[in-house]
């Protein structure tokens, strides 16, 4: 047996990241890869299971702001506008409602091994993101059905697709790391989502709404977004952020919004993360 | 057997944990009450312990539940994080301390192999690559494909206990693994760690089995209230922790013949054994008469004294036990005056296979009651030698005899 002596290496502690990038992207991707298969082939139907939730809250929907309502009316493709929205903010709301149970729901790998604490509501937003990627597909061959034409700017999609993920990862690690300190959170965020989604140009467009309501909402970070996604997407004549905010310096609001939301991620994962096994 | 370098180095390891009074767990209460400040009990797991463990060794941590043991391996693990001190550690650590961590019921043998191994920090090719060595040694080949939910809890932790071992790490934690599965697979856990010990990996086991500390462990650690107690030979470790068990709060440093008693209305003066010569003995030959002698010392009047003893294995577990009162003769009072000393003494017959045993004593007043005048105290602690080991703990007279019952066809 040798004598000398062997490197030691200092023994740090939980946190977002220990234990190395390589063995948290191994388990990002193990752990994102399995949720996902557990949803499409656990059940025969798996995906047609996921795809018919966003399909039939769209035929409600539909069914109510064109027939009931007429909400839509006036507003170029309103049909796949809602369609494509209920799509993207179904991302955000699934992701977000699931990662705030994540830490929980892992609590076996969190208490009994040394696990990077990020990987798990980054593993709940990507398999929302596989799942909003399939859904898509969908989506887009109703673009198409309905007669909108492609335009360049469909290639722009990747911009808001980050925009939203980096914004729904955000939420996520904020929710999934209080949660265990504070167990109401849950249905807090269930109540705050919902209203959420009625505050988010989803059902409409937001130049329909009065001017001082749109003061307000134009606030949130998420508004842009989808003005993006439809300006681009489907109606290239469609105002945009901009001009539905009045000017781009009403824009420096939710764009603070947003890269706050982002700070103070970090800074409470990281600050939650090393006791989030002691409070479970 | 001469130690190896360090591979895990503690030093001054403090892990205090904070117990709000009043657990607030809502933000409705927090905000509902947003200026009162929370108050906290803290509770000291860990004050300041500092130990060496070396490259090779089959190092045991003992104590009572809630002494730090467990702490102490999450903080090694990661799994917590030190208030003070540092740690550190050569090698690659297998960071898991529980069996089958992660294990999805809803996956396959083959996937949760894979999602195992990379737990135990294998990278995600590694763990591939392994997987048919695991389920080799787990003995699974034709349950790969299985649903994990599937599988019998014997199937489950032979997985488990194959994964761990295929992950090969240099350094292995363990809580308490040794306690699960059947016999055969016990054997071959008690195998794979004498193997991987001699092969210069280091495992650190955490548990309150003290018939595996003395078997498996070079050097053992007892931890009491989060403090480090005795560090070294395994034997005098687990002795150590007998006498914490049963010797009350105070007997840890001191023996249990001294041991300080809380509430002493009567006092252990003497325990011993004698052979059939009268002879005091330290342990028994296996199948001779045990002559028991326990001399005790009333320190106030004792009304209606009861003397218990307990016999048990070195697993803790009892074999048995005997309880005497006071032999009167024709008409005297059940009292015994402070100040008047009573030996309990006799020959016990003794079935008693070889191993290891201890003896508890108490003494209580007031039969009906039950109070005790001398709390519970571990006083002996002998071996039975003889060539004739059995299964259990104790051979009986048995007048069983087998015979054929019909005769054999020809």
């Amino acid at each position: 047996m040798t004598t000398e002596a062997l490197e030691l290496r200092e023994v740090r502690g939980p946190s977002a990241l220990g234990g190395g990038r390589q063995r948290s992207l191994d388990l990002l991707y193990l752990l994102a890869a399995t949720e996902f298969k557990r949803t499409y082939f656990g059940t025969v139907l798996g995906y047609l299971w996921s795809l018919a939730r966003p399909l039939i809250l769209f035929g409600v929907l539909l069914v109510v702001f064109t027939q009931a309502f007429r909400l839509g009316q006036g507003t170029p493709h309103y049909e796949v506008m809602l369609l494509f929205n209920i799509v993207l903010f179904g991302f955000f709301q699934e992701a977000t409602t699931t990662a705030v149970g994540s830490m929980v729901t892992q609590e076996g790998v969190v208490r009994k091994t040394q696990f990077p604490r990020l990987v798990i509501p980054l593993a709940v937003v990507l398999t929302a993101l596989f799942n909003l990627l399939l859904n898509l597909v969908v989506v887009f061959i109703f673009i198409l059905a309905f007669g909108v034409s492609p335009t360049w700017t469909w290639l722009l999609m990747p911009v808001v697709l980050a925009s939203l993920f980096v914004l729904t990862t955000a939420v996520s690690m904020i929710v999934s790391s209080l949660f265990p300190r504070f167990r109401d959170l849950g249905i807090i965020w269930t109540v705050a989502a919902t209203a959420l989604f009625y505050a988010t140009p989803v059902l409409y467009p937001l130049e329909k709404v009065s001017h001082t309501v749109r003061e307000v909402l134009t606030l949130s970070p998420l508004a842009p977004i989808f003005e993006l996604a439809r300006k681009w997407v489907i109606d290239p004549h469609a105002p945009g952020p901009a001009a539905v905010a009045g000017g781009y310096a009403r824009l420096l609001v939710p764009a603070a919004i947003y890269v706050a939301i982002c700070v103070f991620a970090v800074w409470i994962f990281n600050r939650e993360a090393p006791r989030i096994a002691e409070e479970l | 057997m001469l130690a190896g370098p360090v591979a895990i180095e503690a030093r001054d390891v403090q892990k205090t944990f904070r117990i709000p009074h009043q657990r607030v767990d809502s933000l409705k209460e927090r905000a509902a009450h947003p200026f009162t400040r929370q108050e906290y009990r803290e509770l000291h797991a860990l004050q300041g312990l500092s130990f060496d463990v070396h490259r090779g060794e089959f190092f045991g941590i003992v104590g009572r539940n809630g002494s730090g043991k467990s702490t102490l391996l999450k903080l090694m693990a990661s799994i917590y994080r030190a208030d003070g001190g540092r740690i550190r550690m050569a090698g690659r650590l297998a960071p898991f301390i529980e069996l089958g961590v992660g294990f999805n019921p809803e996956l396959s043998a083959r996937e949760n192999v894979v999602l195992n191994g990379v737990l135990m920090g294998l990278g995600r090719r590694e763990a591939a690559k392994r997987f048919d060595a695991v389920i080799e040694f787990a003995g699974l080949e034709e349950f790969v494909e299985l649903k994990l939910k599937n599988y019998s809890s014997g199937m489950m932790v032979r997985l488990a206990f194959a994964v761990m071992v295929g992950a090969d790490a240099d350094i292995m934690l363990i809580d308490e693994v040794l306690a699960v599965g059947d016999a055969s697979f016990a054997q071959k856990c008690t195998d794979v760690f004498r193997e991987r010990r001699d092969a210069g990996k280091t495992i650190v086991l955490v548990t309150h089995d003290m018939a595996t500390v003395q078997a498996f462990c070079d050097r053992a650690m007892l931890i009491a209230d989060g403090e480090l107690r005795y560090i070294g030979d395994p034997e005098e470790a687990a002795l150590r922790y007998y006498r914490l068990n049963f010797g009350g709060p105070d007997a840890s440093d001191g023996g249990p013949r001294e041991g300080g008693v809380p509430d002493v209305n009567a006092r252990l003066l003497d325990a011993w054994l004698e052979n059939e010569a009268g002879e005091r003995v330290e342990n028994v030959q296996q199948g001779e008469p045990i002559g028991f002698n326990v001399l005790v010392e009333a320190r106030h009047e004792l009304v209606s004294p009861v003397f218990g003893f307990h016999f048990f294995n070195a697993d803790g577990v009892t074999v048995f036990g005997l309880n005497r009162t006071l032999e009167l003769e024709q008409g005297r009072r059940d009292v015994i005056p402070g100040g008047t000393r009573v030996r309990i003494a006799g020959k016990i017959e003794n079935p008693l296979l070889p191993g290891r045993y201890f003896v508890s004593a108490w003494i209580s007043r007031n039969r009906s009651q039950g109070d005790f005048a001398m709390h519970v105290l571990r006083v002996l602690d002998f071996v039975v030698y003889g060539t004739k080991p059995g299964p259990g703990n104790v051979s009986v007279n048995a007048d069983v005899e087998a015979f054929l019952e019909t005769e054999p066809a020809e």
